[in-house]
């Protein structure tokens, strides 16, 4: 994990320790001086602030598990305990629960900024992969998070997403019932979704550090997509990045203080304050804004099975996306066409979100089905003959030749 | 730095057009956009028409609707209808509560304590249901947080779900029907275009004009009680309410703050890079 | 570190000094809500009392009742009882405080201080014992652990835990228990009636 280090231990602590477990070393390589390249800009600062959301959410998680009792009966009374009695329990539970969408957010942004500046491009396959990983291990801890509340979105979103699993031929209702532990959601499943709840969170947290890992030996890409060529392209993390990245994460705190003082349960559902209810339906049931894409895809398939494979496929590809994109230029700034076609898949994306929170009927499903077939052609068609046909614009000779070229047009302040 | 700024903006203007968006109930018609005192992002609840609401709910509604969330105690906490606490062990005592087994091993009633919550007008929902004619009465302890009155995603980010005005447009909100709706109507149903589950309502109309005489005074046209009695219920449903706005707007302050000084600590830091 | 951190240097370490402190306050200001949340929450604050009617409880029984999770003992004392406690000598005694919310903070451990005047009957104390918690046990038929010296065999509470024998007022008088039962905070709404709490 660590990168070149000139780690001097100072005290005779420092020194003994150094012999015996040299995590200073360690921190001081890939936490301070690790070189860094100097022109990222802010959308990289996600990175750091998806690593600040997550231990914010393990730590509003493990209190609120301190509060809450994963049963049927008290599940839905012990939240609102939690709102109405345990001191500052509102806000713990506000946070976590905000937290969440802000978490989803950022990765979205993070996700994108990848697909742009072509990160996921060798040497970096392997940690974009762990990437998608990672998003799938958070889709799954989300779903699960949002049941645990017993409102009625939960049981019937667990009822709608664990049934997605009956598509799956011959064993398809075994699974299902496996899933349940029963012949619905009920207790057992409630049960068995806290426990994950509060495990998959950590086993996040592993595949972030394996995330780190990965970036640390081939190093960060950069806006440029052109390779560190030496020491004057790149900058100290510390105090460099460390400093970036923190007004960027405190700038990312306010929009997350916002929704959760003033605007709470915008994000989320009404009708979830409303007790789980095996008996009636929600006139419309509609996953969290995060999912509502896949949402759309899964409804635009005419069939049960083709739904469910659609769903997850248009997660997997991204799985192949490092060989699907065939350019030898990294960076989408030095590639015209890519760049439009980037926005218009960006814009499918959003508008696959719109349709997935409408009801499936008439022009939604007529549409979801026009941009189903888009998304997956970007991904299969678009992309490899892109690589292939266009023709990029020259890249600048370095990073720091790039750096000095932009600074140029404004005279120098100081 | 600007042109991320405007993608964020637009990104997350996108997103939001996501987030909210949920579909009317069939039917149902937009609440009417009556205002309170704690809407906004400085809002505070009066103290006034809480109390007033407290009435409405324990002479008019207590007798078929449930408040199971809420305690007698909450009454004279910070941020709510600010009763004292002898006033809430006085209002806690007219109420009866279950209580047991005592030591001869049976249930026995007992008058109502601050730390009981409110008791239920019915044992159970079988027994409500039996009880009203097939209708379970809600529990309103939540009511305006999980029934909009309008929908649209810029609409409620701009003004809120619309939970309490629900409450009072339907409170207000019986009409005399059509022919032509008469005609659908079902026996013992009521028609109310702003009830969320289709017209017909089985509550009756509950309030009359002067049915609840107000200690301060003020007064008590169904119009007045149906606000006064909606606005208790926004804060049975967010008794935090004030709290959060308060702790939000110093933590917000703290925050420009940071993020100002850490811009300022960035700049410098990066001065010596081209 | 880079050669960036030369320059200006009181202004930039102003500007440092200043973001580091509040960034230090801010995660201070933070952290308590996280911590607070252990603490009792509303709900458990708002059933620390409770009201006991005394009247059927016979002289020479007690009954133990649960408040804010732990046991309370309530005896109605026979006039034995109450004589034997009265009549121990203030420098016999291992804890020489009444440790008694009833009475004042330093109050020698008196019976009268360890119950409430004109109602030397009824000792109303914590069932909890103040060497590691467990519940002393009274009301042995065969006293044989209730013995204090110099009282007799006449009752008391002896803890079955580590072996603390207390006499007759609940105080302390041998084993590994540092201080007297206490006496938590109640009152008499009626003759026979008490808040404890």
């Amino acid at each position: 994990m660590s990168g070149p280090s000139n780690y001097q231990p100072k005290s005779a602590f420092g020194k003994w320790m150094h012999e015996r477990l040299p995590i200073m070393e360690m921190v001081q390589g890939s936490l301070l001086d690790f070189p860094t390249p100097k022109n990222l800009n802010y959308w990289w600062t996600f990175g750091g602030i998806l690593a600040v959301m997550l231990v914010a959410q393990l730590i509003t998680g493990i209190i609120l598990a301190m509060h809450y009792t994963p049963h049927v009966s008290m599940a839905f009374d012990s939240v609102e305990h939690i709102m109405r009695d345990v001191n500052s329990g509102w806000l713990l539970r506000y946070l976590h629960a905000n937290g969440a969408s802000m978490f989803f957010m950022a990765v979205y942004i993070h996700i994108f900024r990848g697909m742009y500046y072509g990160s996921y491009k060798a040497p970096r396959e392997v940690l974009w992969m762990i990437g998608v990983l990672i998003y799938l291990v958070m889709m799954a801890t989300a779903f699960m998070g949002y049941v645990l509340p017993w409102g009625q979105m939960s049981f019937w979103g667990a009822k709608v997403i664990t049934n997605l699993f009956s598509a799956i031929p011959f064993v398809g209702e075994s699974v299902t019932t496996w899933l349940w532990g029963g012949y619905s959601v009920d207790n057992p499943t409630l049960n068995r979704f806290f426990s994950l709840h509060y495990l998959l969170p950590f086993v996040l947290a592993g595949l972030v550090g394996l995330h780190i890992w990965a970036l640390h030996v081939p190093g960060n890409g950069n806006p440029t997509g052109v390779n560190v060529k030496g020491s004057q392209d790149t900058v100290p993390f510390h105090p460099y990045y460390t400093m970036k990245d923190g007004f960027a994460i405190v700038v990312f705190m306010i929009l997350f203080s916002a929704f959760t003082f003033f605007a709470p349960n915008y994000l989320g559902h009404a009708i979830n304050y409303l007790p789980a209810d095996p008996l009636v339906t929600p006139a419309h049931i509609v996953p969290e804004w995060y999912y509502l894409p896949f949402y759309a895809i899964l409804r635009a398939i005419p069939d049960k099975l083709g739904g469910v494979v659609a769903m997850f496929g248009s997660i997997l590809i991204l799985f192949f996306l490092p060989w699907l994109d065939t350019s030898r230029v990294r960076s989408g700034t030095y590639r015209p066409i890519f760049k439009q076609f980037f926005w218009v898949f960006a814009i499918v994306c959003v508008a696959l979100g719109y349709l997935g929170s409408k009801p499936a009927e008439g022009a939604y499903v007529f549409w979801s089905r026009i941009l189903t077939a888009y998304y997956f052609i970007h991904f299969i068609v678009i992309l490899p003959l892109l690589g292939l046909l266009e023709s990029p614009k020259p890249l600048p000779p370095s990073i720091s030749d790039s750096v000095l070229a932009k600074k140029k047009p404004l005279a120098p302040a100081e | 730095m600007k042109k991320m700024l405007k993608t964020l903006a637009i990104a997350t203007a996108g997103l939001l057009v996501l987030a909210g968006v949920a579909s009317a109930t069939e039917g149902q018609k937009d609440a009417k956009a009556i205002s309170y005192s704690f809407e906004g992002p400085f809002g505070t609840f009066d103290k006034g028409q809480l109390q007033r609401g407290y009435k409405v709910y324990k002479e008019v509604c207590a007798s078929c609707h449930s408040m199971r969330l809420v305690s007698f105690r909450n009454l004279s906490e910070h941020g709510g209808p600010g009763f004292s606490v002898e006033q809430v062990k006085a209002l806690a005592a007219t109420f009866t509560v279950n209580d047991g087994p005592g030591n001869d091993g049976e249930m026995f009633d007992r008058p109502g304590l601050p730390s009981d919550r409110f008791p239920s007008p019915f044992a159970n929902g079988q027994a409500a249901a039996a009880a009203n004619g097939g209708a379970v009465p809600p529990d309103l302890s939540l009511i305006t947080k999980f029934r909009p009155g309008w929908y649209g995603t810029f609409n409620q980010l701009l003004n809120g779900i619309g939970g309490p005005q629900y409450v009072y447009s339907v409170l207000t909100g019986y009409e005399e029907p059509t022919a032509e709706i008469k005609a659908e109507m079902p026996e013992g149903k009521h028609y109310n275009p702003y009830f969320a589950n289709g017209h017909f309502i089985s509550m009756a109309p509950p309030l009359v004009d002067g049915q609840v005489t107000f200690d301060d005074g003020a007064p008590n046209t169904v119009d007045a009680m149906a606000r006064d009695v909606s606005a208790f219920l926004a804060w049975t449903a967010e008794p935090k309410m004030e709290e959060r706005k308060s702790l939000g707007f110093m933590v917000l302050i703290y925050l420009a703050v940071l993020a100002l000084l850490l811009y300022f600590v960035k700049k410098k830091i990066w001065a010596d890079q081209h | 570190m880079s050669t960036a951190v030369h320059a200006d240097v009181n202004r930039r370490d102003f500007l440092f000094i200043a973001t580091g402190a509040v960034t230090a306050v801010g995660a201070a200001l933070t952290a308590w809500p996280f911590i607070n949340q252990m603490n009792p929450d509303a709900s458990v604050l708002a059933l620390a009392t409770i009201e006991v009617d005394l009247a059927p409880i016979a002289e020479g029984q007690e009954i133990t009742l649960k408040w804010r999770g732990n046991p309370v003992i309530i005896r109605n004392r026979t006039a034995k009882e109450i004589d034997v406690a009265k009549a121990v000598k203030m420098e016999d005694l291992k804890d020489p405080i009444a440790r008694s919310a009833v009475a004042k903070d330093d109050a020698p451990a008196t019976d009268e201080n360890r119950t409430i005047a004109g109602k030397e009957r009824f000792l109303v104390m914590m069932g909890v014992c103040t060497h590691l918690g467990c519940v002393p046990q009274g009301d042995n038929p065969a006293k044989e652990f209730a013995v204090v010296e110099g009282s007799a065999k006449v009752g008391g509470w002896f803890c079955p835990c580590h072996g603390s024998h207390y006499d007759t007022a609940g105080r302390i008088r041998k084993g590994p228990a540092p201080e007297n039962l206490h006496v938590p905070k109640y009152e008499y709404l009626t003759d026979t009636k008490i808040l404890i709490g």
